[in-house]
This record gives structure tokens, sequence and C-alpha cells, in this order.
């Protein structure tokens, strides 16, 4: 079973959401949920036994299955992780299960193919992150556009068309650049195995073109500054989990495909638009910190409170260094906790007040205090607060900019302030205070449901900020691996 | 003394956080007699153990050792460790001892209130967190308890959440000590990268050889130390609130008081106090470091306690009184009197925890009343409470005999001696300071206890003693503010009580040549010599006329103050707008900001971005469809002509060349 544990993961949840689909209409809800919700937690486990039997000392990629899948152009279904993967993996695992709790009575109408497209989601999800094929990783990546397409089309916001599309328009441009990319890639080489690639010659032209045309397709999903404004649309429109799965995973596809492309491929190129690459990175932390303080909008502030954190993770990464990389990638891993817990109190509160606006709020302490521990301790770990998740990236992050350049540290620490400001700022507002009308007044406190799946990942964000040595440990190699890969020049 | 020393160690600061967790969580379940027994039995047993770790480590028995690895990356470890010297021994044993006190008295003072297990759980994580941070080995864990004790004292000074003014000051607390932990988090960032490592004992131990490296910051060549220092101290400036991040202590008076004695007084604001001293090592190796410690200290020192003159709200009296005590402790660091800072520190936690809870006794005896002009001859109906009133403010002027004299003494004089730039100033600073400090601790104690009784007669029937929980722990505390003065003046300033905690330079070592112009003796002669030789010098006549001046303003004249105010009123006036600090922060710096997020959202995201470049894109894709569209009629006889028209040109073009 050890050999197919990665295909595993990745079928075990799409036959499951077929499974799911096949129970047919509403009446049979209840079933359908018990399905999901299996589904998810068995391929949780079969994560976790892939960590178990992870060997962290070595870069080599692990759990390999290797197939012919078009002859004729030399692809194949190639699977493999390293120690850059698996966190991505456990967190994708870990995540739908908590999105299928969460939308355990939320959803009330088209239950099955609500439950089914996450459970589809999460299996391409998988597949992007372990898929060693650049064709397969194609094939991964855009598929788990449609689901989402689907979840935000369907289950979505009053302006969920326009949101959609943005989306769609944003996130296809880039990735048939990518694709442009892996096409030149295989007419240099004769093949589409990634780590083919690493090894391809390229000289410095070739390298700048393919940065971008990668660029393209990662910038838009981490995002980056200034592609980025589809994003906060996204978010206000789609429904909680929808929000949760695109903070928590989709963005960091992007994140990852700097990791596996940009950085090992083309390592001259990447040293030389490092600049600009930083440069965007700081614009998004400190240009986007400000734009999330004036927002009015919960879920719209807590988008660009999102980009404002990836732009850490660029930072980290184009920094080359080893505190860089792996600050970059915890920051990915905690934000996926702490965004998608975010997103579900925004839900939570949602679901009973039917507003996202700041200002229909205010003193939902008095009425919901279990709720406002809860939404306490997200809200200070994404204000990075030690102690918490959100603390160990940025730490490591500012550490590794600091030994580059002094000024890039300093701009990145105000992340400090303006990432309290916004965060606490917003909790002041609905949170504290007086009770601010009767719809307040009347709101009940969180349900078991609820404090599950709060809890769970208020445990999460806690034990990764007082002990993030086991996510760091896992990844050391396959990062030192990477920094001596982008050392040395393909000139 | 005991087998097993690390378990005790462990013990101290995970038993207040176990304690806080029950509280917390199952406050329900065990209701408010049980918040409070398991708290107060925690941080008693915090208390009995430090104790214990205290007078192992005056036995000689130390400590330096990791707990676990943090994490690893980039070939640095991060550990969670424990030192255990006479420094931290010190801090846990003012921490743990002022905490027990202060849960005890809270059980009186949050009586009625609803959130009392709230109250109880935030209480003892707070000393779990400052443990943690006295004790840590490293910086990484300095930095955790920094920041943890900031959480706490935010979520404290927003307990009353229901209130506009606390949640306000709460956020604005944070705010501020981000600025000043942005500053601190580089400082440690440039240790990490200088060093390659977190640890103190490495990095000071390593810190000689590298004071010479220079870097050229803001154009000025400077060393990576006095850089350090200097960030290291933004920290400090925003933790123990120096000038100008200072603004958020006074409005940290919103919380409840048992926290203003203990976070806001006591322990907390000592922080940056206590990091200093720790981090003794790297400032003496940078005078430029000393000299601007020293020289913001002294302006808070003396200006601060200024605007406490004309405070009419009896706790941000203290509070103001705070800042300007932190300052002398901030001087003493910059006079390499690291020494008299601590003994400083510690009295100070005695005497000020003392008229915190002092005036908090007061505020329940006048039912929330904090305003002093609705006081006044309050000390028949309180008189335990007037009683340690009197011996706090006695220790804080500094009367002879008393803890404060003998160490804010010993600051005013190592200052004198130093010879770092803008010692001069800080000494006038301090100086002045005295009187300043006599003048407006003697008006709070005419104002409060004396004079004709200015409330109304419900209010006045009402008033009686607090309750036994309230006024054991201020008599308590009263009996150290006498005594520990006296007791530790001669091991902590010349007996080398701190041992190899901290470190000194010959050439900045004030306190050694100090120890020349006491009287060469010991136990009680010391003392009197002290106390004589304090009675001829300056501070004790500032003091004398400082308390003269406050009872012809407040008892014999009561009319004066008004007609003064009057008088001087641009003076009174700055006084009362806090030099406007708070306007221009919230004017300029914080609409500032707001402004250009609005900007960069609405013009920068919506305009440019979206406006122009997505939507942009749309429209120019559309416009360029709509004319080529034209040329798509479905007509054959258009394409018709059109291929004519065209085999037309390209013959011509043919026939030409």
């Amino acid at each position: 079973m050890d050999a197919h544990l990665l295909s595993l993961v990745i079928w075990t949840p799409i036959v499951g959401g077929v499974l799911v689909l096949a129970t047919g209409g509403d009446e049979r809800a209840p079933i359908a949920r018990k399905i999901a919700l299996a589904f998810s937690i068995i391929t949780f486990l079969f994560s976790l036994s892939l960590y178990g039997g992870f060997d962290k000392t070595t870069a080599v990629m692990q759990f390999t299955e290797l197939a012919p899948w078009i002859a004729t152009f030399n692809i194949h279904y190639h699977l493999g992780i390293d120690g850059i993967s698996l966190p991505f993996i456990l967190l994708t695992t870990f995540l739908t299960v908590i999105v299928v709790i969460a939308g355990w009575q939320i959803i009330q109408t088209k239950v099955a193919q609500y439950m089914a497209a996450f459970l589809i989601m999460e299996g391409l999800m998988n597949g992007v992150f372990s898929a060693l094929d650049a064709i397969l990783f194609y094939v991964f990546w855009e598929g788990m556009l449609i689901p989402m397409f689907i979840i935000i089309g369907i289950w979505g916001g009053p302006n969920r068309i326009y949101a959609t599309i943005k989306f769609f328009l944003f996130t296809l441009l880039g990735s048939l650049l990518m694709l442009v990319a892996f096409i030149y890639l295989y007419q240099q080489s004769r093949s589409f195995s990634i780590p083919d690639y690493y090894l391809l010659p390229l000289d410095i032209k070739q390298q700048i073109l393919l940065f971008i045309a990668f660029f393209a397709a990662f910038a838009v999903k981490v995002p980056m500054f200034p592609v980025h404004t589809w994003l906060p649309d996204a978010h206000v429109e789609a429904p909680t989990g929808g929000s949760v799965i695109l903070a928590a995973i989709m963005l960091k596809m992007g994140g990852y495909g700097f990791l596996r492309f940009n950085l090992p491929i083309l390592p001259d190129a990447s040293h030389a638009l490092a600049g600009v690459m930083i440069a965007l990175s700081l614009i998004a932390i400190i240009y986007i910190a400000l734009v999330a303080l004036v927002q009015e909008d919960m879920k719209k502030l807590i988008a660009y409170s999102s980009i404002a954190h990836m732009g850490f993770v660029t930072l980290g990464f184009f920094i080359f260094n080893q505190q860089g990389i792996e600050g970059g990638i915890a920051q990915m891993i905690s934000h996926g906790f702490i965004s998608g817990a975010l997103f579900l109190c925004v839900g939570v509160l949602y679901d009973r007040m039917h507003s996202r606006q700041i200002s229909s709020y205010g003193g939902v302490a008095n009425t919901m205090p279990v709720f406002a521990s809860f939404m306490m301790l997200f809200a200070m770990a994404n204000a990075g607060l030690p102690g918490t998740s959100g603390f160990v990236g940025e730490f490591l992050v500012i550490l590794g900019a600091f030994k580059v350049n002094v000024w890039y540290a300093v701009l990145a620490g105000t992340t400090l302030i303006f990432g309290a400001a916004y965060t606490l700022w917003m909790y002041k507002r609905v949170i504290y205070g007086a009770v601010a009308n009767d719809a307040v007044e009347a709101l009940s406190d969180i349900s078991a449901r609820e404090v599950v799946f709060l809890a769970l990942l208020a445990a999460t964000v806690l034990i990764m900020g007082v002990w993030p040595f086991p996510v760091l440990d896992i990844m050391h190699a396959s990062v030192e691996n990477l920094v001596a890969q982008t050392a040395v020049s393909k000139l | 003394m005991f087998e097993n020393m690390q378990l005790i160690y462990v013990a101290i600061p995970l038993s207040c956080l176990v304690a806080s967790i029950i509280a917390g969580v199952f406050g329900k379940k065990i209701g408010r007699a049980g918040a409070h027994t398991i708290t107060i039995s925690a941080v008693a047993l915090s208390f009995v153990l430090s104790l214990v770790v205290y007078f192992d480590v005056l036995a000689g028995n130390k400590f330096n050792g990791s707990l676990y690895t943090w994490a690893i990356s980039g070939g640095v470890p991060f550990e969670i460790g424990f030192l255990i010297d006479e420094l931290s021994a010190t801090m846990m044993a003012v921490v743990t001892f002022v905490s027990l006190m202060v849960h005890i008295y809270t059980v009186g003072y949050m009586h009625d209130d609803p959130g009392y297990q709230r109250f109880f759980s935030y209480i003892a994580l707070f000393t779990f967190a400052m443990l943690m941070l006295v004790m840590s080995n490293n910086f990484l864990q300095l930095f955790f308890g920094w920041e943890a004790v900031g959480l706490v004292s935010y979520l404290l000074i927003g307990f009353w959440f229901q209130r506009e003014s606390a949640i306000a000051a709460n956020l604005k607390a944070f705010l501020v000590n981000r600025v000043g932990d942005l500053g601190f988090l580089l400082g440690i960032a440039a240790i990490a990268f200088l060093f390659g490592s977190l640890d103190y004992s490495a990095v000071f131990s390593a810190a000689p050889q590298a004071a010479a490296v220079t870097v050229p910051f803001l154009g000025v060549e400077t060393t990576w130390i006095t850089l350090i220092c200097l960030l290291l101290f933004v920290g400090a400036m925003g933790k123990s609130a120096q000038v100008p991040l200072h603004v958020w202590l006074p409005d940290s008076m919103e919380g409840p008081t048992p926290i203003s004695a203990l976070i806001h007084a006591a322990t907390m604001v000592t922080a940056g106090i206590f990091m200093i001293a720790r981090m003794s090592p790297l400032y003496e190796l940078s005078e430029t470091a000393l000299s601007v410690v020293m020289v913001i200290g002294a302006i808070t020192a003396f200006f601060m306690a200024l605007i406490g003159l004309v405070q009419n709200d009896i706790k941000r009296v203290v509070a103001y009184s705070t800042l300007s005590q932190l300052g002398y402790m901030t001087v003493a660091m910059g006079a390499s009197a690291y020494a008299a800072g601590m003994f400083h520190l510690v009295t100070h936690a005695f005497f000020k925890a003392l008229l915190f809870l002092a005036a908090g006794s007061v505020i329940i005896a006048m039912h929330h009343e904090q305003d002093m002009r609705a006081m006044g001859g309050l000390r028949k109906p309180l008189p335990i409470t007037y009683l340690t009133a009197v011996i706090g403010t006695l220790a804080l002027v500094g009367f002879p005999g008393f803890s404060g004299f003998f160490s804010k003494d010993a600051i005013i004089e190592a200052v004198h001696l130093s010879k770092l730039p803008g010692s001069g100033f800080a000494y006038i600073a301090l100086t002045a300071g005295v009187f300043v400090t006599s003048f407006y601790s003697f008006r709070l104690l005419f104002l409060t206890f004396h004079g004709r009784p200015r409330m109304d007669q419900e209010v006045r029937r009402h008033v009686k003693e607090s309750p036994w929980v309230v006024t054991v722990p201020l008599v308590l505390l009263a009996i150290p503010s006498v005594v520990i003065g006296a007791w530790y003046v001669e091991p902590m300033l010349f007996g080398g009580f701190f041992g190899e905690s901290l470190k000194v330079l010959p050439e900045h070592d004030t306190l050694a040549q100090l120890a020349h112009e006491v009287p060469d003796a010991t136990g009680v002669e010391l003392l009197l010599g002290i106390m004589l030789h304090g009675m001829l010098a300056p501070p004790f006549w500032l003091f004398l006329v400082g308390a003269i001046a406050a009872w012809v303003m407040y008892i014999d004249k009561p009319e004066l103050p008004g007609k003064l105010a009057v008088k001087f009123s641009a003076i009174y006036r700055t006084l009362m707008n806090k030099y406007g600090f708070d306007e221009f922060y919230e004017r300029v710096i914080a609409r500032g900001i707001r402004s250009i997020g609005h900007v960069f959202w609405q013009i920068g995201d919506a305009k440019v971005i979206d406006g122009w470049m997505v939507n942009g894109t749309a429209r120019v894709v559309g416009w360029f469809s709509g004319i080529i569209r034209h040329i798509q009629t479905g007509y054959v006889y258009h394409y018709a002509f059109a291929m004519i028209i065209g085999l037309f040109l390209l013959m011509t073009l043919f026939l030409k060349f």
C-alpha cells in the first residue's frame, strides 16, 4: 500500500466525491454529509501515514509512482513528494475535514454537490502538490479551478458571476502562459519530467522568458501586487467553505510553484529578477496592509490581510537563504490555518446576521463570549503574536531578510504594527463595545459543532506556535537542497 | 538545597499557566470561589518556590540550560530555556509576591464583577508570561514573554470591553507597544545576524570581540553593538513607556485597578529596565547607546512628573508618577548603575503597587469615583488605607529611611558621577524631579485624605474601610515599602549582590565611585551614614520644599492652585494637553495612515488596477471586437466585393514590381 499512498491521497477523495454525488437530491443529504466526512477523514489518515513514513533526512523525492500516460509525448503519471510538498498535503487534507464539518448545517441546498465539489477539489489539490510531470501538474492545476468556480458560482453571494469570471480569467490567463512554458521546456528537453528540468541548461534569455511565463501563473495565484484584485472579490462572494479553501490552500499553489519551478529551474533569472520580486513583496506587505486597514467588509479585510501575509512568503523565497525559504513555507502553512479560521469566524457571524459589514456589528462579546475568545486567539495569530503559528514564518523571514539587507527587514517588520492595527481594529469594532443593536443582542453563542472546528484550528495554531520544530524539521533537507540548486548558476 | 531544582524552575511559571487555563476554560464550572482558589494557590506556590530558588541562588547555585528546542533554521537553533541567577531570582521573587498580593486584593476589588473568573485567568496568565520573560536564557523567549505580557495587558486594559474608552485605550497600548516591538525584533534579528545565536551566554561572551565591527546606518558609521543596543532600547521605550512611546500608559488606567498595580506599575512596565540590565554586557560596549538611554530616561522622569501635577484622577496621578519613576530607572541604566536601577525597580514595585492598591481602596470606598476633587477628608473613615498610602508616599518621595530614599538617591548620585554626554542634563532633571514628585504625591495625599470632604452626603454616609482581602495586601506591601531599602542597600549597591549577572566596565562604574563617598562602615552605621549624607544633599531639601508647597496650596490656601492655573494658563494648558503627543499621534499619524490606506484602495486598487488595467483591458477588447464586427456582416456580396478589391490590389502590386 505504501507504494501507492500518494495515489490514494489523490484518488480517495475524488472517488468519495463521485459517491457523494451519487446520493442525489437533498432528501438524502444526511447520508451525503456522512460519506463526505468519512472520506475526508480517511484521506487525512492516509496523509498522516505519508508523514509517518516520510524520511526527513533526504531531499530525494519519496513515495514516487511512475507509469506511462501518453507515451508519444513522453508524458507520465509521475508522482512524488519531498519536504516542501508534504506540509501542503497535510494542510489540504486537514482543512478539508474542517470544511466538511463547517458546512454540515449551513449548506441546506444541493448538499451532495457541495460536499462532492470539496472532496474532488481536495484530490486535485493533492495532485498539484505531488505531481512530478509537468502535464500532470497542469491538469491538476487547471482541474482544481473547476470545483472552485462551481462553489463560488452556485453557493456564492449576489455578485458571484462577476467574481467568478474575474477569478477564472485572471488565473486562466496566467496558467496558459505556464503551459506555453512547459511546451517550450519540452522542446528543449524532450521531457515533461519536472526533475529533468532542474538539470536542463538554459541561457539567461530563455530563463528570463520562462520566468515571466511562470510568474504570470504563480503571481496571480499567490496573489502578488498588482494582480491581486481578483482575490477580495472572489472571497466576498464565495461561501465560507470556499473562502477557507481559497485562502488556505489555493493561494499556496502560487508559492509552491515558485519553489518547484522558478527557483530550481531558473536560478539565474531568479537572481536577476529578485529585486523586482522583493519590491513587489514589500509593496504587498505595506501597501496592502494599509488598504486592509480601511476595509468596511470583514471578508475583504481578511482577503487583503492574506495578500499582505503572502508578501512575506515571496519575500522569504527571493532572499535565497534557508531561513527565508523555510520562513516562507512556515508562513504559508500557518496562514492556511489562521486565514481559514478567520473566514470560518466571519462565516459564524454571517450565518447569524447575514452581514459582513463591520458596521453591522459591535459588542458581540456580550452575547457570544466563547466565540469572542476564539476569535481573539485567531486575531492575535493573524497579528503574528509569538506563541501562535503566525509568528514563526514572519520571524524567520525577518531574520533571513536582515542578512540580505537591513531595510528589507525594517519594511517587512512594519507588519508588526499594521498587521496588529487592521486585525485588532476590526476586532474592536465587531467584538468589543456595548451591544450595538437588537440583532447583536439576539445572537446565540457558537454551537458544539462550531466549537469543534474552531477548537481544532486553535489547537493547531497554538501547537505550531509553541513548537514549530516538527514542521520545520521535515523541510530542512529539501530546502537545503533547494538553496543549493538556486546557488548554482546554469550559465 | 533540593535534589531537582530544575523541576522547581519549570513548576514556577507552569503552575500559573495551568491555573489560568483552568480558570479561563472551566470558569463557569468551578465558579467564582473555584477560580480564585486555584489561581491564588498556584501563584502562592510560585511565590514559595521562587523564594526557594532565590535562597538557593544566593547560596551559589545558578542554572543556565535549555528546556526544549523551539525550532532550528539556517543552522541557528532557537531554544526555550532558563537562566537562573541573581537577577532573574530577584525578579521572580518580586513578580510572584506582588502578583500574589494583587490576586488576593482582587477577591475584594472585583467582588461584584461579572467577569470575575476571566479576570483571574488573565492575571494568572500574566504571571506566567512575566516569569517566562525574566527567567529566559535567550532573546527569542525574551521576546515571547515580552509580547505575551503585552497581550495580557491588552486584554486587561480592555477588560471592561463595553466601555468605549477602555477598548480605545487597549488598542492604543497594543499598537504603541508594537512600534517598540518592531525595534526590539530588529535588534534580535541583528543579534542573530552578527552572532549566529540568540543565546545570552553565547552572545555576551562573543560581544567584546564584535564591539569594533562597524556598519553604516542612515549615513553614519556606527558599531553593530550600538545599533543593536539602540534597537533593543526602542523596545524598552515601548514597554517601559519612555518618551515618545509613553502615551499608552496613562490611558491604560482604564483597566481595573489591581492590574494597574501589577502590570502597569510593578512588573510589566519594568520589563524594559530589566531587559537593559540583563543586556548590560552589550550596553557597556556602547557609550552612545548609554547616553541615549540616559537622556530619554531623564526627559521622561522630569516632564512626565510635571503632567502629574495637574491631573485630577487619582489613578492618573499615580500613573504619571510611574512614568516618571521608570524614567529614573532608565537613567540609572544609562549611567551604568544597573544595580541601583534594579534596586529602584524592586523598591518601586512594592511602594507603587501599594499606592495603586491604596488608590483602588479609595475608589471602592467612593463607589468608583476617581476624581480627587470629589474626595477629601477620607483619612478618618479609611484609616488603614490612609496609613498605608502615607507609607507609600513617603517611600516614593524618598523620605530618609524609607525604601525609595535609598534607591532613588543612589540613582541621582550615580548620575552625578557619570561622565557620559548628557549626564549633566540628567542630573538636573532628576534632581528637579524630586521636587515635582514630592509636590504631586503630597497633593494627592492632601486632596484625597485631608481637608474638608467634598463628596455629596449620600456617598459620604456610605464611605467605609475596605474588607480584609483589600487591606491585608496593603499592609503586606507597606512592610517592604518601609524596610526593603534599608535591608538591601548594602548588598545591592555596594556588596555585589547581582554578582556576574550585571556587567559594568571599570570606567563606567559609578556605583563603585559612589562607594567611596559613603562612610566605610556596615550595618546600622552604614544606614545612618547614608541617611545623614542624603539629608545634606539637595534632593532631600527639594522633597521638603515640595511637601510644604503642596501643603500651602491644598491645605492652607486651597484657592491658590486655581489662581495659578489662570495666571500661568499657557503652561497649565500644555500640561493638561500632555504636550500634545496624543493629538499629534491621533490627528497626524493615525489619521494620515488611514488616509493613505484610502488612497491606495480607492485610487490604486479600484481605479488604476481594476479600472484601467483589468476592466480597461476588457473594454479595449470589447471596443475592438465592436469594430471588427462591422466587417463580418454575413452578406455574400460584401465578401465578394472585398475579394475583388483585394484581387485588384494584389494585381496592382504584381504589375508594378
